[in-house]
């Protein structure tokens, strides 16, 4: 091992030069250290901490675009407190992220379980089941918006043209449920291959023997899932569970591009009404005040996901990664 | 000959045939039925059900307008006179390839600013074992789970104070807020699979840190950083929100925000030109995508996984 390092080190030409200053300092660890994470870390905390708090501070003032604001301390809070679209925005939002990641992860795990069987093409199949993933949101989603029109739906026509199970179209997204239950689909169909690759991965771990031996025990299909497979999924789940939650609680893309928060904004997330105050509606500081309601929400999900799932880990005793 | 070899069951009729009747033949038999049932055809659905918005997509950008509203005279699941009239209007008519290009260059200068930052970030991490390396792995971790829906409107506030409001570069500095924890991490997972040891014989023979982070773990790590540049490239290809907030003039906008704010106009929809929108807008992506799947696949299960 050492002489082929050392010989391949030779070939790459690795000479002894007399140290100048600048090598002298690159070889310095400290200075190292600094200069590798000056770039990432500049940025990030120019464009990601720098704003969090400003966030939070907008969110206390009566900023509006192109108007420097005044410091109103929970003023706009206590307004949200009063206005009957952002408790709309939020119970949506609550209702869309569960259901959706019901939805995402019973299905994910389905497909993950059936990926993992010995199937002709199963790289193939493996690569255009990521496509809804890959693919950017807003153009699948005008795909969506377009699969939802009232007039030319290609649903509706297999519905009452095809099986004639209706009568007249279905307007998907000209009234609250429908267009709600409507955004929900196209969220748990762009989130099944997300989770159903990452299970996929958890699921190739597990070692086969395991199985070999509950056979042998005369374990039941149900059992082996249950007793096997759930328990050596929990780790990987909890990580794709908490990063689940957090991106539908937070999303942006699919509304804005299919409803715009209508109608009558009653499928507005707190994102979108967060946007359509701030930017178009120009109240800034109102705007950060809904973002910055959503916080509380996040880190509380993410605890629960994150602890509450992944539980069992730390309860073995096993490190806390 | 009697009455015996009266086939009942399909494993007689292969035994009348000359093949021996045995139990695995008939339980092979009932699992190929069973795997159909239970593996097969719900694996057929899944297909099915993913893929059908784009091939509704497709084939929607090539149909004539006539056939495109026109159900009872067409069947809509297949495209009787294909035309490239959409896709015509699309490149002569708006300024598509206009954001095709702005869209290029911004998912380019963000990925190569954002993949160079993490590599240097992830060594230092990894590599350099200073006290307190985990902590920095740690926020950047925390970082990873900021989303940009919470930071988009100070930002939008600190983007115009630099005076880059509707500005491209806007989007390159912002994009790595997402791209940099996300690119680190990957490649923190990469740098910790390659042996220390390897590092120390540089060391020995006389190699600078910078000459071993060059010639020793960065070719090592090419994996690592395909899949980091890949995935970069492919998320800022796809951001939206803040492409969406930060740039208001027609030709500095990015393919999915043109699509949905220069082509929507009015109350009638130009749907032909929509889907060719979507569907040339998700080519680029697609065809990274087609060449570099293990690699998506690799970097989404271990980025996971760390």
């Amino acid at each position: 091992m050492d002489a082929t390092v050392d010989v391949g080190i030779r070939h790459l030409g690795f000479t002894r030069k007399p140290d100048g200053w600048v090598t002298r300092l690159f070889d310095n660890k400290a200075f190292l250290v600094f200069l590798c994470l000056l770039p990432s870390m500049g940025l990030l905390l120019v464009f990601l901490t720098y704003p969090l708090g400003l966030g939070i501070w907008l969110s206390m003032t009566d900023t509006t675009i192109g108007q420097p604001g005044q410091f109103i301390g929970l003023d706009n809070f206590i307004d949200l407190m009063d206005d009957p679209v952002f408790w709309m925005s939020v119970t949506n939002t609550i209702f869309y992220t569960t259901v959706a990641t019901v939805g995402k992860f019973a299905l994910g795990l389905w497909l993950a379980l059936l990926l993992n069987h010995h199937i002709p093409f199963k790289a193939f199949i493996r690569a255009i089941v990521l496509l809804p993933w890959i693919v950017p949101t807003v153009l699948s989603a005008i795909a969506w918006w377009w699969i939802y029109s009232p007039q030319f739906s290609i649903v509706s026509y297999v519905i009452v043209d095809v099986l004639h199970l209706r009568s007249t179209y279905i307007n998907f997204l000209g009234s609250p449920w429908p267009a709600r239950w409507s955004l929900i689909v196209a969220n748990i169909w762009r989130g099944i291959p997300f989770v159903a690759i990452t299970l996929l991965a958890g699921l190739q771990t597990i070692s086969p023997s395991l199985y070999e031996a509950a056979l042998l025990d005369g374990a039941s299909g149900w059992q082996k899932f249950r007793r096997i497979t759930v328990p050596l999924l929990m780790p990987i789940l909890a990580v794709a569970l908490t990063l689940s939650v957090l991106f539908t609680f937070s999303d942006f893309q699919l509304v804005y591009a299919i409803t715009r928060g209508g109608p009558f904004n009653t499928t507005h997330l707190m994102a979108t009404l967060a946007f359509q105050r701030a930017i178009p509606g120009a109240q800034l500081g109102e705007g950060a005040a809904i973002a910055v309601s959503m916080i509380p929400f996040l880190i509380a999900a993410t605890l629960v996901c994150f602890f509450g799932v992944g539980r069992r880990k730390w309860q073995q005793g096993e490190a806390n990664d | 000959m009697t009455e015996q070899l009266v086939p009942n069951s399909p494993a007689e009729v292969e035994a009348i045939a000359g093949r021996s009747i045995d139990v695995p033949e008939l339980l092979a038999w009932d699992s190929r039925l069973r795997r159909t049932v239970t593996v097969y055809i719900p694996l057929a659905l899944f297909v099915i059900v993913l893929l059908f918005p784009f091939y509704w997509m497709t084939i929607t950008a090539f149909k004539p307008d006539y056939e495109m509203y026109d159900y009872k005279q067409y069947t809509p699941f297949w495209v009787h006179s294909p035309t490239l009239h959409n896709i015509e209007v699309l490149l002569y008519e708006t300024n598509y390839p206009r954001w095709l290009t702005i869209t290029m260059a911004i998912a380019v200068g963000s990925t190569f600013l954002s993949v160079t930052s993490s590599v240097l970030a992830a060594y230092a991490i990894e590599r350099l074992r200073f006290k307190g390396a985990q902590h920095f792995g740690l926020a950047i971790y925390l970082a990873y789970l900021v989303p940009p829906s919470i930071l988009f409107i100070p930002l939008a506030t600190l983007i115009f104070q630099f005076g880059l409001f509707d500005n491209p570069i806007a989007l390159i500095l912002t994009y790595p807020t997402f791209l940099v924890p996300f690119c680190t991490w990957l490649l923190i997972g990469y740098f910790k699979s390659i042996p220390y040891e390897l590092e120390e014989c540089a060391l020995i023979d006389g190699a600078s840190r910078l000459q071993i982070l060059r010639r020793i773990t960065l070719p090592l790590a090419v994996p690592g950083l395909i899949s980091a540049g890949i995935f970069a490239f492919t998320l800022s290809w796809n951001e939206f929100i803040y492409a969406l907030a930060f740039i208001q003039s027609t030709d500095r906008k990015t393919v999915p925000v043109a699509i949905l704010t220069e082509l929507v106009t009015g109350d009638v929809y130009q749907w032909g030109a929509l889907m060719a929108g979507s569907l040339l807008g998700s080519v680029p992506v697609a065809l990274i995508y087609s060449f570099f799947v293990e690699y998506y696949v690799s970097s989404m299960t271990g980025a996971v996984k760390e």
